[in-house]
């Protein structure tokens, strides 16, 4: 039983990771119904990001939490910015152009961050510096909670009622509610279009910096493909959940961690990867709109 | 018609000209050529540098051994050189980067034979090994792996080599280490699944441990480039084994340690020669302290030859050589021995004088290449005591 709660605890923080990267994944496609391919690289560029700001200030010797905040934020502006210019130099030409030239275009800019960053980082693994010290906070009859987890799983708790209060409350919110269900209508309504999707790319940029940022702490180390399978994990989940659908994300990304864990735990590790995909398909079947999702017909 | 004969006659001669000054050309060029035939491949006359190839991990995963492997090759081949080379030429070290790709490794081969590579150094990693031989065994160009230790490795043919110990030798002596001096009786196993290294060395370990009496409570895998592994720890933790057995590459490993500690794990960590890295180190933390895995050298043994090597080293990069960099430093300097024994740098004449080399003073410990094309050495068994490295037991083969 111990171990059972131990592997559901494993599961959850590890899921909690795979949240953190759908729910940018999640809003992007919900605004422009564009699957951003890119997500998961601009979360490698987060996590690079951190690595070397810490470097370059000398910090990571000694955990400090504020250097921990100081870093998050540099590295979700950064990011930010970046999603910012992807947006405005890959996508913006070609957003009147047919869904699966974007799509391409996603592609082409992730295997350009992929390589691009192969090239400037180097291939080599990096070991993401100790900003706050893994502690274990419960322990009790073999039960260990590290205060890692809890961050990580506070965070993205934290980050997904923000981002639902940011769709459902704000006036931004409101025009990308407004966007993602016409652009032409929203054009005429007064809404600045190209504003909207903008910002939509940065604070779906800044979630994946911030995802990158926790899993170097929680496990350090770091390379240029490390978004490769993340970001396609996190894709799974947030269509598990129903892409568009910002509680649906975490929810997806949850089940995603606790059975791959449970299969590493009771089956077999080799299997982990054949189970998120095949998880994928079965909830699919069942579920063409995924778990929270609602059935759209298609706008013609 | 005769008008017509003498207006072509000036293209013709200029034509014939050509033709005679391009014969005169081609036969000067093969009849010096043929002087020195018996010394040399097509295209590597006399006077040219010996050119070496090393298939090198230099990005990747295991980039480490790669980059270690070339620092201490290139010791050894300006020594070499500036005692005036072999045969009386200078030899060059051919470096391509495989990104500790196992198929890169074959392609990289490939492309150091076509570049005129007379001998090949490398891989570090087993799986890469393997997928490189075949090239150099088609091609008669002798390989000579620096650190390979799956025995499969120099099974691939006659002109495979290797200077290292075997993982059965390796994995036996940890077992013993284990039970014997350490007196723990029951051990887990945690492998790489994409490792042949990784997979072969849990696989002797685990025949000598039982052997011996003690019992294997866990066996579970992981595959390379993973970063999350608690699942698998906390099956391992419930089964209470007192040995953690990781024959993995640094890099995993260090990550493993940590989670193992994160979970409240006290077992002993012991491992592999996939170890050797300073980033296993920087990775692992104080996680990592109080493991022990066999090596090919240890940077504190007193032996004045270990000595010296680490004192040129450091002199070079200003740090302590790891045990890849002295595997890489005896390798050049044992395939450079061969091509001079040969007298010859045709591959087959190599293959010959690398078959026979006998009692030749590595770094890494006396090597004598035995039939099967391996060499058979001293393994030591070292310590991560606060972030350093200590010999802490060595086996004889």
């Amino acid at each position: 039983m111990t171990e059972f709660l131990q592997q559901l605890i494993n599961g959850v923080a590890w899921g909690s990771i795979y949240a953190l990267i759908a729910l940018g994944y999640t809003m992007v496609y919900g605004v422009l119904r564009l699957i951003n391919f890119a997500h998961g690289d601009v979360y490698m560029v987060g996590a690079m990001t951190g690595f070397y700001m810490t470097r370059w200030l000398g910090w990571g010797k000694d955990p400090d939490p504020l250097h921990f905040v100081l870093v998050l934020l540099a590295s979700m502006i950064t990011c930010g910015l970046l999603g910012f210019i992807i947006e405005r130099a890959a996508y913006r030409p070609l957003r009147k152009r047919s869904k699966l030239t974007a799509l391409i275009t996603a592609i082409g800019v992730s295997l350009l961050l992929e390589n691009g960053g192969q090239l400037i980082f180097g291939a080599d693994p990096k070991f993401f510096p100790t900003l706050i010290e893994n502690k274990p906070i419960f322990a009790s009859g073999g039960l260990i909670i590290t205060n890692i987890q809890v961050i990580i799983i506070v965070v993205a708790l934290v980050l997904m009622v923000a981002l639902q209060w940011f769709v459902f409350r704000t006036s931004t919110g409101r025009a990308m509610r407004a966007v993602a269900f016409s652009h032409d209508a929203s054009r005429l309504m007064g809404i600045d279009i190209d504003k909207v999707i903008s910002v939509t790319f940065v604070v779906g940029s800044m979630l994946a910096a911030a995802a990158g940022i926790l899993v170097g702490l929680s496990n350090p180390k770091i390379e240029p493909l490390m978004g490769l399978l993340p970001g396609l994990k996190a894709f799974v989940a947030a269509v598990l959940g129903g892409i568009g659908n910002i509680p649906g994300a975490v929810l997806g990304a949850l089940i995603l961690g606790i059975s791959e864990t449970m299969v590493s735990g009771y089956l077999s590790s080799t299997y982990r990867d054949a189970i998120a995909f095949v998880l994928l398909v079965v909830i699919l079947l069942f579920k063409p709109a995924g778990l929270l999702g609602k059935a759209v017909p298609e706008k013609v | 018609m005769r008008r017509f004969a003498t207006r072509s006659s000036l293209p013709f001669r200029f034509t014939a000209f050509l033709l005679v000054t391009g014969l005169v050309a081609v036969g000067c060029q093969g009849g010096g050529g043929g002087g020195n035939k018996a010394d040399n491949k097509p295209g590597q006359p006399a006077g040219t540098p010996i050119k070496i190839g090393h298939i090198a991990a230099m990005t990747g995963g295991t980039a480490n051994f790669g980059q270690s492997c070339d620092k201490g090759a290139r010791i050894a081949m300006q020594e070499i050189n500036a005692k005036g080379g072999v045969l009386g030429r200078q030899l060059e070290l051919l470096t391509e980067d495989d990104r500790s790709l196992a198929p890169e490794a074959r392609t990289t081969a490939i492309k150091l034979i076509e570049q005129g590579a007379v001998a090949l150094i490398g891989e570090v990693a087993s799986s890469s090994s393997i997928a490189a031989a075949p090239e150099a065994q088609k091609a008669q160009v002798p390989m000579v792996s620096p650190a390979s230790t799956n025995p499969e490795v120099t099974q691939k043919g006659d002109y495979i080599f290797r200077i290292c110990y075997l993982d059965p030798f390796q994995g036996e002596s940890m077992a013993k280490f284990g039970y014997n001096d350490l007196g723990k009786h029951s051990a887990a196993i945690f492998t790489d699944v994409k490792a042949a290294y990784s997979v072969g060395l849990a696989q002797f370990f685990k025949e000598t441990f039982t052997k011996l009496g003690g019992t294997i409570t866990a066996e579970e895998a992981y595959s390379q480039g993973d970063i999350e592994f608690k699942a698998q720890l906390t099956k391992i933790k419930g089964t209470n084994p007192e040995i953690l057995f990781v024959p993995g590459y640094y890099n995993e490993v260090g990550l493993i340690a940590r989670q193992a500690r994160e979970l409240g794990m006290t077992a002993v960590i012991l491992g592999g020669d996939g170890w050797d890295s300073p980033d296993l180190l920087e990775i692992g933390g104080s996680a990592i302290d109080g493991a022990y895995f066999a090596n090919h050298y240890a940077s504190d043994d007193p032996n004045p030859v270990i000595q010296d090597f680490i004192a040129k080293y450091k002199a070079a990069h200003g740090e302590v050589p790891d045990a890849m960099a002295v595997l890489g430093y005896d390798v050049f300097r044992i395939v450079a021995d061969a091509i001079g024994r040969a007298g010859s740098t045709e591959g087959p004449k190599i293959r010959e004088a690398l078959a026979t080399t006998r009692d030749f003073p590595g770094v890494s410990g006396t090597i004598t290449i035995d039939p099967e094309r391996n060499a058979s050495k001293d393994l030591v068994v070292i310590k991560i005591e606060n972030g350093t490295l200590h010999l802490a037991g060595r086996v004889k083969p």
